[in-house]
C-alpha cells in the first residue's frame, strides 16, 4: 500500500514539474490534448472496462460539453465557471434520457444504437444554424476564469487540465473499489448471474452511461475554453471510435489504463508526424496512419489486455504464487 | 510471459523518447545551410490528407516548389528560405498542435495555412496570443474578421462575398432577379447562403426557392423539381464536385430550361468531367488562373499567371489549379514581407498590411488596416464551359 502511495507522489510530482524543463507551448499542447482525451477515456473505461458497455457515441457527449460552453459564453454572455458546470450537467441530462431505453439493448444492439446516436448528433450541430452556427462553427469563445485567474497560457490550462484528471482518478479509484464498481465488474462478467445476486443491474449500467457522459461533456467543456472555437467536425464518428480505440489499447478494466491510451494515441500521432517524412521524404498523412495502424496491432499482439496491464511488470504474476 | 512483458516496456520506453525527442528535431535542419546568412524559417499547415485533401495537395506541391525556387535563386537578400510543411489531416485539433509545434520547436517567422476554413479558424488564437503572422488559404471572411480580433491573421483566397458580388453584378446586367439558390449543406455551402441571402436582399435579386443537398447525395431531381415549379429565372449552385456534378447531370436531364450559375468552387477539370458532359452551358464567377490564355495582354496579372502554369506543369504534369494560387499568393506575399522586414514577426505582420497592387495568382491585393484580404471584385471574371472548355465571358 505504502508503495502505491509512493508511486501516485512521484507521478503528481512529475506532472507537476514538468512544465520547469519543457517550455515550449507545443509539448504543453500535447500533453493538454493527452489531458482532455484521458477525461473521457476515464469514462469510457468504466463503461466499457467495468459495466461492460460499448458506446460508439461519447464523441457527441464531448462536442456537447463543447457546444454548451461555446452558446452559453458567447450568446447568452454567461461567466465562464457556470457554463463549465453546464457543460457536465447537459450530457449527462441526454445521457440519463435516452440511456434508458438504450441500455437494455446488448453487445452489438447497443454498440448499433450508441453509433446511431452519435451521428445524430453530429447532424444536429450541422443543421441547428441558429444555435450551433451550422457547419462554419462558433468563434469568439472567451478564456475560462476562476476568480480573476484567467486561463490564457497553454501553462495554466496544463496545470488545469491534470489536476482535472488527478480529482477524477481519485474519484474512479474510489468508485471502482466500492460496492458499486464490484457490482459493475460483476455485470461485465455476467448479467443474468449478477442480476440474480440481487444488482440492479438495469440501474447501475445507467449511472455508469451517465458517468461516463458527464466526464465526456466535462473534457469537451475543457476544449472548447482551451480552442476558443468550436465546429462540428471534431466530433465526428472517427472520433469517438479514437475514444474507443484508446480505452482498448490503454487496456480495459485497469487503472493505467485510459492514461497509458490516450497518451500512446496522441504522441504516436506526433512523432508519426515527425518521423516518417525523415524515413519517406515528402511523405503526407496516409503513410502516417498506415504505420499507427501496424503499431497498434502490434501492441495488441504483444499485449491484448492494453497497456494498462503494464503495472503486471511491477508485481510478481499471481499465476506463478498460485503454482 | 515475462519476455512479453519486458517487451512491451521496451515499446513504452521507445514511444515516451520518441515523443521527447520530436521535441527537439527542429534545430537540426537549420544548421544545414549555415554556410551563408542566418536563414529564414516559415512554416506551413496544410489538410494534406483527410477530408480536404484536394485543397492541400496542390498547395504543398506548390509551396515546394517556390521554395526550392526561391532557394535556388540564393534566397532572400542573400538569407536561404526554410520551410516546414506539416499535414493537419484535416483536423482541427491536430491544426492547432502542428501550429505551436511550428512556433514553439522550429521558431518560424510567419505560418501558412490551413487549405479549409474550419482547419484555419482553430489555429487563430494560438497564432494571435503569440503574435506570428498568418496567412489562411481558406475562403471564409470569419477568418480575418473582425480584423479587432484578428491583427495577425491574413488570407489569400477570396472572400464568399467577392465572389457573390461579381455573380449579383452578373444575374442584375441579365436581368435575372428572381432565382433558386441550392447549396451544399458543409462549410462551404452554408457560407455561401449566407453571403447570397444577405447580398440578394441589399440589392434587388429575390431568392423564390432555396434547397440544400448532402456532400454524398447521389441525386438532387427533388430539389431540382421543386426549383422548376418555383418560376425561378437562373439557379445558382454553391458546391463542390462530386456533388456539384451530380446536380449538374440532373439539371439537364430535367430540361430545366433557365441558366445554371456556379460557384468558384467547381473551378477544376474534375468537376467537367464528372458531370459527362451535362457542364456545357454552367455560367460561374472564379479567379483568372483558369482562362489565363484567354485574358488581355494588358492584364495585370497575366504574366504571374502564365509564369506558374509554366513552372507547376512542368514539375508535376498537370495544369495547377485556384487552390495552388492561393498558396502562390500565400507564399509570394510573404517573400515580399521577408525581403522589406527580414527576421521580424510584427514587422513582417506591418508590411503584409500594407501591401498595395501586389500581382498574384488570385488577382491583385491591396491590404489595409481594415481588410486582410486585399481582393475586390476585379479578381473574379465570369466563365462558360463549352464543349468540355473554360470560355472567358466579355
Amino acid at each position: 500500500m505504502n508503495k502505491k502511495i509512493a508511486l501516485w507522489g512521484i507521478l503528481i510530482l512529475a506532472f507537476a514539474l514538468l512544465p520547469l524543463f519543457i517550455k515550449s507551448n507545443y509539448l504543453l499542447g500535447v500533453l493538454i490534448v493527452i489531458g482532455l482525451y484521458t477525461i473521457i477515456v476515464i469514462g469510457l473505461g468504466i463503461l466499457m472496462g467495468y459495466a461492460g458497455q460499448v458506446s460508439f457515441g461519447h464523441a457527441a457527449f464531448f462536442g456537447m460539453g463543447s457546444y454548451t460552453v461555446a452558446v452559453l459564453t458567447t450568446a447568452c454572455h454567461w461567466p465562464t465557471i457556470p457554463a463549465l458546470i453546464a457543460s457536465l450537467i447537459l450530457p449527462g441530462l441526454v445521457a440519463a434520457i435516452i440511456g434508458g431505453p438504450t441500455l437494455k439493448l446488448r453487445e452489438l444492439y447497443l454498440a448499433l444504437a450508441t453509433l446511431a446516436f452519435g451521428i445524430l448528433v453530429h447532424i444536429l450541430f450541422n443543421e441547428l444554424k441558429g444555435i450551433t452556427g451550422g457547419p462554419s462553427g462558433m468563434t469568439g469563445i472567451p478564456y475560462l476564469s476562476i476568480g480573476g485567474l484567467v486561463f490564457d497560457r497553454d501553462i495554466k490550462f496544463y496545470y488545469l487540465v491534470w489536476v482535472t484528471v488527478l480529482l477524477v482518478s481519485l474519484a474512479v479509484h474510489n468508485l471502482i473499489h466500492s460496492r458499486m464498481g464490484r457490482a459493475m465488474r460483476a455485470i461485465r462478467e455476467s448479467e443474468h448471474a449478477s442480476e440474480t445476486s440481487g444488482i440492479d443491474t438495469a440501474g447501475l449500467k445507467l449511472q455508469a452511461f451517465v458517468f461516463s457522459a458527464v466526464l465526456a461533456g466535462l473534457a469537451g467543456g475543457l476544449y472548447a475554453f482551451y480552442v476558443t472555437f468550436v465546429s462540428p467536425s471534431p466530433f465526428g464518428f472517427h472520433t469517438s471510435v479514437q475514444f474507443v480505440l484508446m480505452a482498448v489499447v490503454g487496456g480495459l478494466g485497469t487503472f493505467w489504463g485510459p492514461l497509458l491510451g490516450a497518451g500512446l494515441v496522441v504522441a504516436l500521432g506526433e512523432v508519426l508526424r515527425w518521423a516518417i517524412p525523415l524515413v519517406i521524404p515528402g511523405a503526407g498523412g496516409e503513410y502516417q496512419i498506415i504505420f499507427f495502424g501496424i503499431i497498434l496491432m502490434l501492441i495488441m499482439v504483444i499485449k491484448p489486455e492494453g497497456l494498462g496491464a503494464i503495472t503486471d511488470l511491477f508485481k510478481k504474476p499471481r499465476v506463478e504464487e498460485v503454482q | 510471459m515475462k519476455k512479453k512483458r519486458i517487451l512491451t516496456g521496451i515499446i513504452t520506453v521507445i514511444i515516451a523518447a520518441g515523443l521527447l525527442l520530436s521535441g527537439c528535431a527542429g534545430s537540426k535542419e537549420a544548421t544545414k545551410t549555415s554556410a551563408g546568412k542566418e536563414p529564414y524559417k516559415i512554416g506551413a499547415v496544410i489538410d494534406i490528407s483527410g477530408s480536404s485533401s484536394s485543397l492541400g495537395v496542390p498547395e504543398k506541391n506548390t509551396l515546394q516548389m517556390l521554395a526550392d525556387k526561391v532557394n535556388a535563386a540564393g534566397g532572400i537578400n542573400g538569407h536561404p528560405l526554410v520551410l516546414t510543411i506539416l499535414d493537419n489531416k484535416s483536423d482541427e485539433t491536430e491544426a492547432v498542435l502542428a501550429v505551436k509545434k511550428l512556433i514553439d520547436q522550429e521558431k518560424v517567422l510567419a505560418v501558412l495555412g490551413c487549405s479549409a476554413s474550419g482547419t484555419s479558424m482553430s489555429m487563430i488564437d494560438t497564432v494571435q496570443k503569440e503574435k506570428v503572422p498568418m496567412i489562411s488559404l481558406a475562403a471564409s471572411s470569419k477568418i480575418v474578421e473582425p480584423v479587432q480580433e484578428r491583427q495577425w491573421v491574413f488570407k489569400t483566397a477570396q472572400s464568399d462575398i467577392v465572389t457573390i458580388n461579381k455573380l449579383m453584378s452578373y444575374l442584375k446586367e441579365k436581368g435575372l432577379t428572381n432565382v433558386a439558390f441550392l447549396y451544399m449543406n458543409n462549410a462551404y455551402g452554408d457560407g455561401g447562403r449566407i453571403a447570397f441571402t444577405a447580398a440578394a436582399q441589399a440589392g434587388g435579386v429575390e431568392i423564390v426557392a432555396e434547397e440544400k443537398f448532402e456532400a454524398t447525395d447521389k441525386d438532387m431531381t427533388p430539389q431540382l423539381t421543386r426549383v422548376k415549379t418555383s418560376g425561378a429565372q437562373a439557379a445558382v449552385v454553391w458546391a463542390i464536385p462530386p456533388s456539384a456534378s451530380i446536380i449538374t447531370r440532373n439539371f439537364k436531364d430535367l430540361n430545366m430550361g433557365i441558366p445554371l450559375l456556379h460557384s468558384h468552387g467547381v473551378g477544376n477539370q474534375n468537376f467537367i468531367d464528372l458531370a459527362q458532359g451535362a457542364a456545357d452551358g454552367v455560367i460561374l464567377p472564379i479567379g483568372k488562373l483558369i482562362v489565363a490564355d484567354q485574358i488581355p495582354d494588358s492584364d495585370p496579372q497575366k504574366k504571374v499567371l502564365n509564369t506558374y502554369i509554366e513552372e507547376y506543369s512542368k514539375k508535376y504534369n498537370s495544369p495547377p489549379n485556384s487552390f495552388g494560387g492561393y498558396a502562390w499568393d500565400g507564399f509570394y506575399l510573404l517573400v515580399n514581407a521577408l525581403e522589406k522586414a527580414g527576421a521580424d514577426r510584427a514587422a513582417i505582420r506591418d508590411v503584409l498590411e500594407k501591401t498595395q497592387g501586389f500581382s498574384g495568382v488570385s488577382g491583385v491585393f491591396n491590404m489595409s488596416a481594415s481588410d486582410h484580404n486585399g481582393l475586390n471584385e476585379d479578381s473574379m471574371v465570369m466563365v462558360q464551359i463549352e464543349n468540355g472548355k473554360w470560355k472567358l465571358l466579355k
